[in-house]
């Protein structure tokens, strides 16, 4: 087997860069797409660890992980596409810089 | 139940009024005349069978006392009691409240429902906490009469009324919450120190609490009741909110609210902390003599009227704190008596500012000036009131300054010498007043609209002339009622004969 | 012997029913003057009947009771009258010069607006007055103190549309309230240390408690009730609100500032003389402000052009006579005093009040002139009060005046005595000056209109009481410590008689060669100056008192007690300011703090777990 270590550093990688589209981008649809791909990042080392390092016995929890993480961010993808589909019907664009209503 | 009934009327009655607006925009104020009226029905009773003399009230303080199970957990009764002190105190309240009504008839346009609805639930507020006896409910009702009154200056008052209103109330809820804070602590402490939980009042003077711990809990308990007085470093809420408020709150304000905080310092301060009044006894008189001359001072140089009365309410207010803290039977009596004459004078002078302002719309002194030309009969209100103020003999207040000046003369001459020349700055205001107001030449446009008093206004201020007089020239009754022999107090007796 | 104690009752109670119902009614121009008029007058009869009763028996005492007033503990006071000598000469007095001047006002004041609301202040003042006078009880004599004074305030600002009478009014509340409230101080002390404020009773028990060796406390109370009667009778260092009192109408100058409240400094030393009796030094203290004020009142009186300034210094000279006699322990002859004072100078005040009238409210002299012809009644009246005034011979004044000198050199107080006669001459020079220069030489200003009838009539009873009302009453020398005889040098006995006509021929003289109203040399118009403002007192007080009290009141007029909750306010919004920055409503700036706090946390966590 691969040592854990290169896909601990693919994992990092991935969360990363995740984490500069969330900070860096503007468009709203990017920092979702990035938001996912943070999520995705965490899921690959949670399937690792359970193949590397599952007691006491080798089994799958980290994929079985991985399926409810999925459900997780379909449900919220769902929320959050509807979200910026009014957004941008009521200000046709995503700006996020642009968009600070909740301000006080 | 008569107690109870008391207050359940005022509280049906402001509901009733608050949503008898929809029907007719006269109705509130006449539920609200009727509720008040009601209300006497509970004291006539006691009119007839209460002796006026010290003989009958050998056995118990009390005369009516009603206590009913509530949060048995921590043992808090709903136990209301009347006795001397609250019935005169209580008398004052609904007088008082008749006194508001008749200003707020004809001035209040805009929300009449709900401004009774406020007016009739501070008033229930004020007469609980003038009854209750159980801690817990006292503080219930201390907060139930605050909120209506917040209401009524930020709604119906004046051009600074919001920032009068919540300065008003973050003064008194601060006041309230170190309150709580003590009352607990009394609580507490009492637990530890006798074994028994319980926040009746009757319980807890019997086992008064010693130590460190209960010079703090006096001190909380004192400095609420300081806030309400006013007493000095906490007195700068009153000018705001009595000039912002309708004259009918101002009224209230002036007569009742102000009383209960002497009200709490005879009646809890006194009994429960013996050492700890001794202790506090020089600094708060000493606050008292600063607070007379403090707030004569200031009374001279406003040219606001009703701020100029408010601030007097502070000078005369400090000769009620003396009077409290000097431990002498006459200085206590006396105490009571400025408690009653000043309720009466100052709210008769709020009375008629509100009907001047109403007439010229303006409070300000500048521009007023030679009233008895156009109003002699308001004028010459005016000036009686103004002279009640100052402390003439035959009125009330000059027998009330007078026995707090003779009792505290007892223990500190020299606060007492200073006081006393409160007096001549209290001449010096109300002369002031009275000849910036009434006198000299008409400085305001000629209007010939403007009428001398309705028959309404002069009935009230002829019932409150009377009033003053019966105080000043038979106070007997008065001195007769409140129960000192029974009330728990210790009084200190020093050189000849002044002790109890 | 039959009870008089319910008449005694009626004396103050008639003329506070009468305020009360002109308080309350509003009758006819007649119907007011009845009613004032005759509860006055009514008094007068029932204090002369009481003198009928009373006049052979010097030693009497008569009690009624009002009702009780305050019962607590050792306090007990009631509404009680008391009668004896003294306060039986105070009511006839009152109620005989009252009820004279309430007569000669329905003239005077027929033409004003307000006729029913002077006559119910002016019954008021007599009621309070009877009260200080007949108290038993220092608290209720403080009621009446209080009642005139307040009557006098409400009188001085009758006409109160013009601002200068009210100021006036105010100076005379004011300055009587600082001499009031000494005396309340006075009252404290009496009842801390004796247990009572019944007068008599005070006056035994002083004797008892305290004596002369060991009598601080003593001199003490006498030095506070000293303090109440300098402010009420006008004397040094209180007295500079009388001639700005002058203001009111005058009536109303003759009754209250001349002839009773003024006299209620006086009364109130006599009343509690054995209590005096126990300080000494209080009495040489009482006897100096007495000589002091005499000289400064005459000094001033010398140089006014105003005719009722003149007489109001008068009264200030006058009272400091009865001082000066109450200081040197003779009180009977400071109230002998007071009673011909009350006479002469009543008639002073009304026939100037008369001359005021016809004149049309002129009050300035030397715009007068030459009126011995145009009102006879008016300078007839006028010739003998300034004659009582200057103690010619003879008249009333005369042996009132010559009766304290007398006691002065008896008690062996020579050097006040100088003064005295000073004072007696510049007395007599203001007299003769105020005579000639209103009613000798030329005529500026003619009569509009005669007194009324009533205004002749009161002239001409005053006239004949004082010429002729110099008898000194019985049996006040049984209250009061007995006069002493003594043997007069012949300078001592004749210089007081002559000095008047001497001082009459001085001023006639001043008067033929035109010296009055004119001041040439700049010295003599400062000295002018410096004398006709009372010796510059009104500008030394508002010095002292007045502008540093305006000023500290002015410096807080923002109430720096309340700058601290403002300031508490100003720290909370401006925290709230700092605070409210962090929410921008950008998404991302939260993004980032969330995403630097995980970092730091994580590092915390880590660094944690390896230093482990």
């Amino acid at each position: 087997m691969i040592p854990i270590s290169w896909i601990l550093f693919l994992s990092l990688s991935l969360f990363s860069i995740g984490i500069f589209g969330v900070l860096a981008r503007r468009n709203l649809l990017f920092i979702l797409i990035s938001l996912e791909l943070m999520l995705n990042a965490v899921v690959i080392l949670f399937i690792a660890g359970s193949r590397y390092h599952s007691v006491p016995v080798a089994n799958s929890d980290g994929q079985i992980m991985y399926l409810l993480v999925l459900t997780l961010a379909a449900s919220e993808i769902a929320v959050g596409l509807s979200l910026v589909i009014h957004m941008y019907r009521q200000h046709h664009h995503l700006d996020i810089d642009k968009l600070n209503k909740l301000r006080d | 139940m008569s107690l109870f009934i008391l207050i359940f009327i005022l509280l049906v009655g402001g509901l009733l009024a608050w949503f008898s607006e929809r029907f007719d925009a006269d109705l509130p104020k006449r539920i609200t005349f009727i509720s008040l009226l009601m209300c006497w029905l509970p004291l006539i009773p006691l009119f007839h069978t209460m002796q006026f003399d010290t003989e009958s009230l050998e056995k118990s303080q009390w005369l009516i006392n009603e206590s009913y199970d509530w949060i048995s957990i921590f043992n808090i009764k709903a136990h209301l009691a009347l006795d001397g002190l609250s019935f005169l105190l209580i008398v004052l309240t609904l007088l008082m409240a008749l006194v508001a009504l008749s200003s707020a008839w004809h001035e209040i346009k805009k929300r009449t429902g709900f401004f009774y609805l406020n007016l009739l639930w501070t008033i229930a507020g004020v007469l609980g906490v003038f009854l209750a006896i159980d801690l817990f409910l006292f503080f219930v009702f201390w907060e139930v009469m605050l909120v209506p009154m917040y209401f009524l200056i930020s709604i119906w008052g004046h051009e600074n009324r919001h920032y009068a209103a919540i300065k008003f109330f973050i003064f008194t809820q601060a006041g309230g919450l170190l309150m709580l804070l003590s009352l607990c602590g009394l609580v507490g402490v009492h637990y530890q120190q006798t074994g028994l939980l319980t926040f009746d009042y009757t319980v807890l003077m019997q086992h008064p609490i010693t130590g460190d711990f209960a010079f703090w809990i006096a001190l909380g308990f004192t400095i609420a009741f300081l806030v309400k007085l006013p007493a000095l470093p906490f007195h700068s809420w009153l000018p705001d909110a009595h000039t912002q408020a309708p004259t009918a709150a101002s009224v209230i304000l002036a007569a009742v609210l102000l009383k209960t905080g002497g009200y709490g310092i005879i009646r809890f301060v006194l009994p429960l902390f013996p050492e700890a009044s001794v202790l506090l006894a020089p600094f708060m008189m000493l606050i008292g003599v600063i607070g007379i001359i403090y707030g004569a001072m200031m009374a001279f140089i406003q040219t606001d009227l009703k701020r100029l009365v408010a601030y007097s309410s502070v000078s005369h207010m400090g000769f009620v704190l003396l009077g409290c803290f000097a431990f002498n039977i006459y200085a206590l009596q006396g105490a009571v008596m400025q408690m009653l004459a000043h309720g009466i004078s100052t709210s008769a002078l709020f009375f008629l500012v509100g009907m001047i302002q109403h007439r010229y719309h303006t409070r300000d002194l500048n521009k007023l000036g030679g009233l008895w030309i156009k109003l002699p009969k308001l004028s010459a209100f005016g000036l009686f009131f103004g002279i009640a103020s100052l402390g003439m003999p035959g009125l009330g207040n000059f027998v009330a300054e007078f026995l707090i000046l003779v009792g505290s003369f007892n223990q500190y001459p020299i606060l007492t010498v200073i006081a006393a020349s409160g007096l001549i700055l209290a001449a010096v205001y109300s002369l002031l007043l009275i000849y910036k107001t009434f006198f000299g030449k008409i400085n305001s446009p000629q209007d010939s609209k403007i009428s001398d008093t309705n028959t309404k206004e002069w009935f009230t201020l002829t019932a409150m002339c009377f009033i003053l007089i019966y105080l000043g020239l038979h106070p007997q009754p008065i001195f007769d009622l409140v129960p000192i022999k029974l009330m728990n107090i210790a009084f200190i007796s020093s050189s000849m004969g002044v002790s109890l | 012997m039959t009870d008089y104690s319910s008449l005694l009752s009626l004396i103050p109670m008639l003329p506070l029913l009468s305020a009360v119902i002109l308080l309350f009614s509003n009758p006819s121009r007649l119907w007011v003057s009845i009613l004032a008029v005759g509860s006055i007058t009514s008094v007068a009869l029932i204090s002369l009947f009481l003198n009928y009763v009373y006049w052979q028996q010097t030693d009497f005492i008569l009690k009624a009771s009002l009702g009780s007033w305050i019962d607590i503990a050792q306090l007990s006071i009631g509404f009680g009258l008391y009668l004896d000598a003294l306060s039986l000469v105070m009511i006839t007095i009152i109620s005989g010069v009252g009820a004279l001047i309430h007569l000669y006002s329905t003239g005077f004041m027929y033409q004003d607006n307000s006729f029913k609301r002077y006559f119910t202040y002016l019954n008021l003042f007599v009621s309070a007055m009877l009260f200080l006078v007949l108290a038993d009880n220092l608290l209720l004599l403080y009621l009446g103190w209080e009642g005139v004074g307040l009557c006098s305030y409400l009188l001085i600002g009758f006409w109160y549309q013009d601002s200068s009478n009210n100021f006036a009014a105010n100076k005379a509340f004011l300055m009587t309230r600082i001499g009031d409230t000494a005396m309340a101080i006075g009252l404290f002390l009496l009842f801390t240390h004796l247990g009572t404020l019944d007068i008599q009773e005070i006056q035994a028990k002083a004797h008892t408690v305290w004596s002369l060796s060991d009598n601080t406390i003593a001199s003490l109370c006498c030095l506070l009730l000293l303090g109440g009667a300098v402010g009420k009778s006008a004397q040094f260092p209180l007295q500079n609100w009388l001639p700005d009192a002058m203001a009111g109408p005058t009536p109303v100058s003759a009754l209250i500032h001349a002839a009773t409240m003024v006299t209620a400094g006086i009364y109130l030393i006599a009343r509690n003389s054995q209590l005096f009796q126990l300080a000494p030094d209080v009495l040489y203290i009482v006897a100096l402000i007495g000589t002091f004020t005499l000289l400064l009142g005459a000094s001033a009186a010398m140089v006014q052009s105003d005719l009722k300034r003149i007489l109001a210094y008068s009264t200030i000279s006058q009272l400091g006579y009865m001082f000066l006699a109450l200081g040197v322990g003779a009180s009977a002859s400071a109230v002998f005093h007071l009673m011909t004072h009350a006479f002469f100078k009543a008639l002073l005040f009304l026939s100037a009040g008369a001359l005021i009238y016809s004149l049309h409210h002129e009050h300035n002299i030397f715009k007068m002139g030459g009126l011995f012809k145009k009102l006879p009644v008016v300078a007839v009246s006028f010739a003998i009060g300034c004659s009582a005034l200057a103690s010619l011979p003879f008249t009333s004044g005369f042996f009132s005046k010559e009766l304290i000198l007398e006691q002065v050199i008896a008690s062996n107080h020579i050097a006040l005595w100088w003064v005295a006669v000073l004072g007696a001459f510049i007395t007599a020079f203001y007299s003769a000056r105020l005579f000639f220069v209103v009613f000798l030489g030329q005529t500026q200003l003619s009569p509009n209109n005669n007194p009324t009838k009533a205004m002749s009539m009161t002239l001409t009873i005053l006239c004949i009481f004082a010429l002729f009302g110099g008898i000194q009453p019985t049996g006040l020398t049984t209250l009061m410590p007995p006069l002493s005889s003594v043997n007069l040098t012949f300078l001592q006995h004749w210089l007081p008689i002559i000095l008047p006509f001497i001082a009459i021929s001085v001023a006639w003289w001043m008067f033929k060669t035109n010296r009055f109203g004119k001041t040439q040399h700049s010295t003599f118009k400062d000295i002018h100056q410096f004398l006709k403002s009372g010796w510059a007192f009104d500008s030394i007080y508002n010095v002292i008192f007045i502008i540093p009290f305006k000023y500290l009141c002015q410096l807080n007029k923002h109430d720096a007690i309340d700058l601290f909750y403002r300031l508490i306010e100003k720290i909370s919004s401006v925290l709230h300011n700092i605070f409210s920055k962090f929410q921008n409503g950008q998404l991302r700036s939260y993004n980032a703090s969330l995403v630097i706090f995980c970092i730091l946390a994580f590092t915390w966590f880590i660094s944690g777990e390896l230093i482990r």
